[in-house]
């Protein structure tokens, strides 16, 4: 079970994370992209915890949903849309809920990954986030519905996600800016699919925590 | 008149593209969506808003977007914005600005322009 108060705690540690990662996501899209992932999500990031504090008495559909938003305005590339998209789609399925259970959690988490599909006409195995998400929503919901509890599943998550970014390596983007560079885009990481897989550790992170 | 709106990651390419545009329709209504708020390369949600908001009228409103984000991004403004007639075609981006401009002094209609630039381009 995740309470509102727990979701504001996952943002805020994803907000730090991602700028503590900041300058190695730059890196990482200089090498495939136009060099911006890093500074566009701390960016947005940094005007997501702006907007904390009003968080406080919300339910989590409304958290999600500011989230995103925020996102949209802010980070100014590629990930501000598909984040934003994917925070409000999971908003979408949180509305008026103050706990989730883990089920709904899984759900919320379907709904995130589908959102990003969507706005990006895109599909696994394009060299993108959903190469991290993807794994990861199965991992978590696989683990869910075998009887796993939160932790664990969220463990094997972040592990999924951990391979799907090493997974991103050996394949060719088509999608995004690392597209135009088709074959020289092999041996690098993605961007945001590393992303991706830090907010998955930081919500781990605080759950664990307690 | 059918209102155009250029969106790109450059606040200069976005400018550049109206000024194309206008040289053969000085009279159309167009506005440029271009870089983030403090001209750094980027798109903005808010710029794009801004944007057809200052030239919508009921002829409706064309947007052509360069890449990525600001197709995205803008997607995103039409799905939240409510007016109707507002809409985003895939299109060379110069030579469509200056067809879409020269076709709405003349008088074209929001579906004769996007018909000629999803067919005849
Ligand atoms: N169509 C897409 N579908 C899913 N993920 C995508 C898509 N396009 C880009 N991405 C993801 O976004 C990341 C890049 O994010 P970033 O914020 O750097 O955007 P960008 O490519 O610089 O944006 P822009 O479109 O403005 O150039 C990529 O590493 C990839 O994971
Ligand atoms: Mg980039």
């Amino acid at each position: 079970m995740i309470d509102s108060k727990k979701i504001i705690a996952i943002i805020d540690a994803a907000a730090k994370k991602i700028e503590s990662e900041k300058d190695f996501l730059t890196q990482l899209d200089n090498e495939i992209g136009d060099g911006d992932h890093g500074i566009n999500l701390a960016r947005g990031f940094k005007s997501v915890e702006e907007k904390l504090a009003t968080f406080a008495d919300k339910d989590i559909g409304a958290i999600l949903k500011s989230v995103g938003t925020a996102l949209v305005s802010t980070v100014g590339g590629a990930s501000g849309p598909l984040y934003g998209t994917a925070f409000m789609k999971a908003g979408n399925v949180c509305k008026g809920k103050f706990t989730l259970t883990d089920e709904e959690f899984a759900e919320a988490f379907n709904a995130a990954v589908e959102g990003v599909k969507m706005r990006g006409k895109s599909a696994e195995g394009e060299k993108t986030m959903l190469d991290a998400l993807c794994p990861a929503y199965r991992a978590f919901k696989g683990g869910v519905d075998g009887g796993k509890t939160l932790i664990p599943a969220l463990e094997d998550s972040v592990n999924a996600a951990m391979q799907g970014v090493e997974y991103t390596k050996t394949i060719i983007a088509t999608k995004g800016r690392a597209a135009y560079l088709q074959e020289r885009s092999l041996g690098h990481q993605d961007p945001g699919a590393t992303s991706s897989l830090y907010i998955l550790q930081a919500a781990l992170d605080v759950l664990k925590k307690g | 008149m059918v209102g155009i709106v250029i969106v790109s990651h450059s606040q200069k390419l976005a400018e550049g593209v109206m000024e194309v545009a206008q040289m053969t329709a000085a009279n159309v209504p167009i506005a440029a969506a271009g870089g983030l708020e403090n001209g750094e390369l980027g798109t903005s949600y808010d710029k794009i808003k801004n944007a057809v908001e200052s030239i919508y009228t009921d002829d409706g409103v064309i947007v052509l977007a360069d890449i990525g984000s600001a197709v995205m991004t803008t997607e995103m403004v039409l799905e939240d914005i409510e007016l109707d007639n507002v809409k985003l075609v895939d299109c060379p981006l110069v030579e469509g600005a200056v067809v879409a401009a020269v076709d709405s002094v003349g008088g074209r209609t929001l579906n004769e322009i996007i018909n000629k630039l999803e067919n005849e381009m």
